[in-house]
C-alpha cells in the first residue's frame, strides 16, 4: 500500500512539473500568443492582411518603448504612475515648438502665447533641424521628470506610488492649463512622416524603438549597472551593503521611465499629426499590464526587455482582434479588464509555484 | 496493515520513515520513539534531515514511506491541523507571532472561542484561558500587551504558551534559545524541566551542545538522513556528538592559530561618539590580527561596526583605514578603502536570497569585472573568479549559475557571503556573528577562514555573543556594553569570567589599557 502511495506521489509531482514548466518558461507567453493569432485566423481571415498586420505592428511600437521604461522601475518593485501623463506634457511641448502656425483666436489665451508661440509658429518653425531639436527636448523633458520622481523616492524614501500619482495628476493638469486643452496642429510634414512612413520596409517608429529597447537590453544584461538594478530590487538592504549605489540606481531608473515615456508621446503625437495634452491618459493599465504578462515581477527583481516584449506583443495582438470582431469600446475593455485580471493571477500563481518548489528543494538541503 | 503494535510505551513512534525531494533523499529508514515525560534530543548538522523528520510528525509534508503512531494508534497527518488534533505543539525557531496583536489574538489565532452560534469573539473564556498558560511559563505580563512591546525572550515564551494553550502531549522545540539572552535561557530550560515533570513529551532540536546535554534523557544524531547514533544521555560526551554529526573525529573546536599580529594598525579608530549608541570609542586593529568584539545585545557592538563601515552616521571622532582618514563616508567608499563587513542577518543584509550563487558572489566586485565607460560586465571573468572562491573556501552547493542562494545551508550560505567579500580583496573584515545558526562542521570551517585571512595579513574584527567562540580564535577581545569598550584582553589574559564581568559591569571592567 505504501508503495502504491508513493506511486501517486510521484505523478502527482510530475504533473506538477509539467505545469511549473510552462508556466515559468520564459517563453510562455509568446507562445500562447502565437498559439491565439492561430486560432483567430479561421474566425477573423482578415487578420492576416497585409494592412491589418502593418497595423498591428504599428501600434506595437509606442506601447513597447513605454512599457520599456516602466519595466526599469518594476524592477526596484517601484511603478511609475506618471508616464501617462509624461506623454500628454511633453506632446505639448515638444508639438508646440515646431508647429508652424497658431490661431490667435485659439490661442491667445494660452500661457505659451507671446513667449513661445505666436501666428508664425512656434520657435522651431519651418526650420530644417525642427523634427530632431523638438524630439530631443521632448526626450529631455521626460527624463528630467523622470529624476524628479527618482529623487523623491531615492533620497526621502517616499512610496513610488504615492510620488508618481502626485506628479500624474500635476503633469495632466499642467499639460491641459498649457494650451487650455487645445490640440495643437500644423506640423512639419517630416514629423508626420516619422510616425506614419517607412524606411524601405521598416518604419521609422521602429527603428527609433529598437534601438532604445536593445539599449534597455544591453543596460540590463551586460552592464554593471543592470546587475545592481536587478540586486536593488531584490533587497536593497543587503545591496547597500554590498557596495551597490542604489540611491544613483533609482534616480536612473526612473530617469529611464520618464525617457520612454517620451520617446512614446513623440510615436503617438507624429501618429496623430498633432499634440494633444490628454494624449495616452487611458494606457497606465496597458502598460502596467503589458509588463507584468510577460512576466516583470511587481515586487522587483524579476523582469527582462524581452519578457516586457513579449507582452507588449500580446496585448497589441488582443486589441487588434477584439476591433476585427467589431467589438464596441466598452466590450473591448472589459476584455482587457479581465486579461490583467487573469496576468496579475498568473503573476501569484508563479510566485507561488517558485516558493513551493524552494520549500521541497530547500527542506531537502 | 493488519499487524497489530503494542508498543504503547511509546507516545510518538516513527518507523521507518523515508522521504526524497527529487530523487535525492533526505531521510533513509529513520525510527525513532518518544516515552512519555522524556525529552529526546535530536542534533545534527544542518541538511542532516532534521527539519524534514519534523515537518512530517508536524503534517507539512508527506513521508514517502514508513509508518507513524501515536500511543500506538497509526498517525497519518496530512496537513498542520492534524498534528494539533494529535496532540502535538511546534514551537519554532523562527518567531511566528503577529506582532501588531495582543498575546491573547496570538494565540487564539486559529480558533477564537465563539459566543455560542454568534460570531463575537468570547473575550472572557481567552483571557482565563491565556492567563492560565502565562502563569505555566511563569510570565507575568498582561494578556492584552501587543507582541511588540516585549522582548525577543517574552515572545518565545509566548510562543510556548501558544502550544501550551492548546493541552499538547508532545511539544517539538527548533532551535529555541537562538534569540535568548543567557538569563532567558535558563528560564525556558526551567519550564522545560516542568513540563517533564507533568508529563509531556518533548522534541528538542539545537545547535548548543551543551544545552543539549543539559536537557536531554535521550539523544539521536542524524547525519544525511540517517540515524548515526542514539543513546541515554549518560553515555554522551560533546565529543563524541560531534563525531557523530560530522561522521569524523574533530581533534579540535579551533583550528591552531598561524596568524602573526603586525604592529601596523589596519583600521583605528579615534574618539568615535554617535549619541545615543556609541560613546568615545577607541580601538586599533593591526594587520594579521584577530580581534573579537564580546558584548551582550543592546551593547552598541553591531552599531558600531554599521557605523564604521558607513551605513550609519557618527557625530565626532577620526575613522583612519589604512592610515588615510576617512571623511563621512558609504559603504561604497568603504569598499574603496578595502574594507568588507559580514553582516549578522544573512538573510535580509548579506544575500540576494532569490538571486543565484553566482550573482551573490559577484555582487561586490562586479565593477572590477568590468569594461569600458559604458561597465559591461565579463561574464566569463565573473565566472571564473566565483568559481575559484567556492574551491577555495570549498562551499558545498549545486550549480552555482542557476540555483538560487537560499537552495544552500545555512553554513553555506555563510560561506558564500565570505566568498563575496574576498572578491573584492579587502584588507579589513568586519564579522559579526560569523556563526549564528550555522553547524559545528561548517563553524570549524569559518574558523579555518579567518585564520587565513589574517595569516595572510589581513585584519579581522570579528563580533560575537559566543565568548568560547572569540576565545578560541582571537588574538585580542575588546569588551562593550552600555556603547562604550570597557576592557581589553590580550590572549594570555582570557578569562571568562574577566571578560564577563566587564560586559555586565560598566564600573568594575574600566581596565582600558590605553594605547596597548
Amino acid at each position: 500500500m505504501s508503495a502504491l502511495k508513493s506511486e501517486t506521489h510521484r505523478q502527482k509531482k510530475s504533473a506538477k512539473q509539467i505545469i511549473q514548466g510552462v508556466f515559468l518558461s520564459e517563453y510562455f507567453i509568446l507562445i500562447m500568443s502565437l498559439i491565439y493569432f492561430v486560432c483567430v485566423i479561421p474566425l477573423a481571415p482578415r487578420i492576416i492582411s497585409k494592412s491589418n498586420l502593418l497595423n498591428l505592428l504599428s501600434n506595437l511600437w509606442p506601447l513597447l518603448v513605454i512599457a520599456i521604461g516602466q519595466t526599469f522601475v518594476l524592477l526596484l518593485g517601484g511603478i511609475d504612475l506618471s508616464q501617462v501623463s509624461i506623454i500628454g506634457v511633453t506632446s505639448v511641448i515638444g508639438t508646440a515648438l515646431m508647429s508652424s502656425s497658431f490661431d490667435p483666436a485659439i490661442f491667445e489665451g494660452t500661457p505659451l502665447w507671446g513667449w513661445l508661440i505666436n501666428e508664425n509658429g512656434g520657435p522651431l518653425a519651418g526650420s530644417a533641424a525642427a523634427v530632431p531639436v523638438s524630439i530631443c527636448v521632448m526626450l529631455i523633458i521626460g527624463t528630467l521628470i523622470g529624476l524628479f520622481n527618482g529623487f523623491f523616492v531615492a533620497k526621502f524614501k517616499m512610496p513610488p506610488f504615492m510620488v508618481t500619482l502626485v506628479t500624474q495628476m500635476f503633469l495632466l493638469s499642467f499639460a491641459i492649463y498649457l494650451t487650455q486643452s487645445r490640440n495643437i496642429m500644423g506640423l512639419p510634414e517630416s514629423f508626420s512622416a516619422f510616425g506614419r512612413k517607412s524606411l524601405g520596409f521598416i518604419p521609422y517608429a521602429a527603428i527609433f524603438v529598437v534601438v532604445i529597447a536593445l539599449a534597455a537590453h544591453f543596460i540590463l544584461a551586460k552592464m554593471v549597472l543592470g546587475k545592481w538594478i536587478y540586486a536593488t530590487g531584490e533587497n536593497e538592504v543587503a545591496s547597500i551593503v554590498s557596495g551597490v549605489p542604489t540611491k544613483k540606481v533609482t534616480l536612473f531608473c526612473y530617469a529611464m521611465s520618464g525617457f520612454c515615456a517620451a520617446a512614446g508621446s513623440a510615436i503617438y503625437s507624429a501618429r496623430l499629426g498633432m499634440g494633444r495634452p490628454t494624449l495616452g491618459e487611458d494606457i497606465m493599465m496597458d502598460i502596467v499590464g503589458a509588463a507584468i504578462i510577460g512576466g516583470t515581477s511587481l515586487s522587483g527583481g524579476k523582469g527582462k526587455v524581452i519578457w516586457t516584449l513579449f507582452g507588449v506583443f500580446f496585448f497589441t495582438l488582443l486589441f487588434n482582434t477584439l476591433n476585427l470582431f467589431n467589438l464596441s469600446y466598452f466590450t473591448i475593455n472589459i476584455v482587457k479588464g479581465l486579461v490583467i485580471l487573469a496576468a496579475a493571477f498568473l503573476d501569484v500563481i508563479r510566485t507561488k509555484l517558485m516558493t513551493r518548489m524552494s520549500i521541497v528543494n530547500g527542506a531537502g538541503v | 496493515m493488519g499487524q497489530v503494535f503494542n508498543m504503547s510505551e511509546y507516545v510518538l513512534e516513527l518507523q521507518n520513515i523515508a522521504k526524497s525531494f527529487f530523487g535525492i533523499p533526505a531521510l533513509k529508514d529513520v525510527t525513532l520513539g518518544l516515552k512519555k515525560g522524556e525529552l529526546l534530543s535530536l542534533i545534527g548538522e544542518n541538511g542532516a534531515g532534521k527539519s524534514t523528520l519534523m515537518n512530517i510528525v508536524g503534517g507539512i509534508l508527506p513521508a514517502d514511506s514508513g509508518e507513524l503512531y501515536i500511543n500506538g494508534e497509526p498517525y497519518r497527518p496530512t496537513r498542520p491541523s492534524d498534528a494539533k488534533k494529535a496532540g502535538i505543539a511546534f514551537i519554532h525557531q523562527e518567531l511566528n507571532l503577529f506582532t501588531n496583536l495582543s498575546i491573547n489574538d496570538n494565540v487564539f489565532i486559529d480558533s477564537f472561542p465563539k459566543m455560542g452560534v454568534l460570531p463575537l469573539i468570547k473575550k472572557s473564556e481567552m483571557s482565563s484561558r491565556v492567563d492560565k498558560a502565562l502563569e505555566a511559563v511563569d510570565l507575568h505580563v498582561s494578556v492584552d500587551t501587543i507582541v511588540e512591546k516585549l522582548s525577543p525572550g517574552e515572545r518565545q515564551l509566548v510562543e510556548i504558551a501558544k502550544a501550551l494553550s492548546s493541552e499538547p502531549k508532545i511539544l517539538i522545540f527548533d532551535e529555541p534559545t537562538t534569540s535568548l539572552t543567557n538569563k532567558e535561557t535558563e528560564k525556558l530550560f526551567g519550564i522545560i524541566d516542568k513540563l517533564k515533570e507533568e508529563g509531556k513529551s518533548i522534541i528538542y532540536i539545537s545547535h548548543i551542545l551543551a544545552d543539549v546535554e543539559k536537557l536531554s534523557d535521550q539523544i539521536i544524531v542524524l547525519r544525511d538522513g540517517c540515524i548515526t547514533d542514539r543513546d541515554k544521555k549518560e553515555n554522551y560526551t560533546i565529543d563524541r556528538m560531534i563525531q557523530s554529526m560530522i561522521g569524523r573525529e574533530i581533534n579540535q573546536l579551533y583550528p591552531t592559530k598561524t596568524n602573526q599580529p603586525s604592529k601596523e594598525a589596519a583600521l583605528s579608530v579615534k574618539g568615535l561618539s554617535q549619541s545615543g549608541i556609541v560613546h568615545n570609542i577607541n580601538m586599533d586593529i593591526y594587520k594579521g590580527e584577530v580581534v573579537g568584539m564580546f558584548g551582550l545585545m543592546g551593547s552598541g557592538r553591531s552599531e558600531l561596526a554599521r557605523i564604521i563601515y558607513g551605513l550609519d552616521p557618527y557625530e565626532t571622532g577620526e575613522i583612519i583605514i589604512n592610515g588615510e582618514k576617512t571623511e563621512k563616508h558609504n559603504p561604497q567608499k568603504a569598499i574603496e578603502h578595502k574594507m568588507a563587513f559580514v553582516t549578522e542577518n544573512r538573510r535580509e543584509e548579506g544575500l540576494l536570497m532569490e538571486f543565484s550563487i553566482l550573482d551573490n558572489l559577484s555582487l561586490v566586485s562586479v565593477p572590477s569585472s568590468a569594461k569600458g565607460r559604458l561597465k559591461i560586465v565579463n561574464e566569463e571573468c565573473v565566472r571564473s573568479k566565483a568559481d575559484t572562491i567556492v574551491d577555495q573556501l570549498k562551499v558545498k552547493c549545486p550549480p552555482i549559475e542557476n540555483n538560487p542562494a537560499k537552495s544552500m545551508s545555512g553554513g553555506n550560505q555563510q560561506k558564500v557571503v565570505i566568498g563575496k567579500w574576498l572578491l573584492a580583496d579587502p584588507e579589513v573584515f568586519i564579522v559579526d556573528e560569523p556563526t549564528r545558526g550555522i553547524d559545528v562542521g561548517a563553524k570549524y570551517e569559518v574558523y579555518n577562514i579567518i585564520n587565513q585571512l589574517a595569516a595572510e595579513g589581513k585584519a579581522v574584527w570579528v563580533i560575537s555573543s559566543e565568548l568560547e567562540e572569540l576565545m578560541g580564535i582571537c588574538d585580542r577581545i575588546l569588551v562593550m556594553g552600555n556603547g562604550e569598550i570597557h576592557g581589553e584582553l590580550t590572549r594570555e589574559e582570557f578569562d571568562k569570567e574577566n571578560i564577563l564581568k566587564a560586559a555586565f559591569n560598566q564600573t568594575e571592567g574600566k581596565a582600558e589599557r590605553g594605547v596597548r
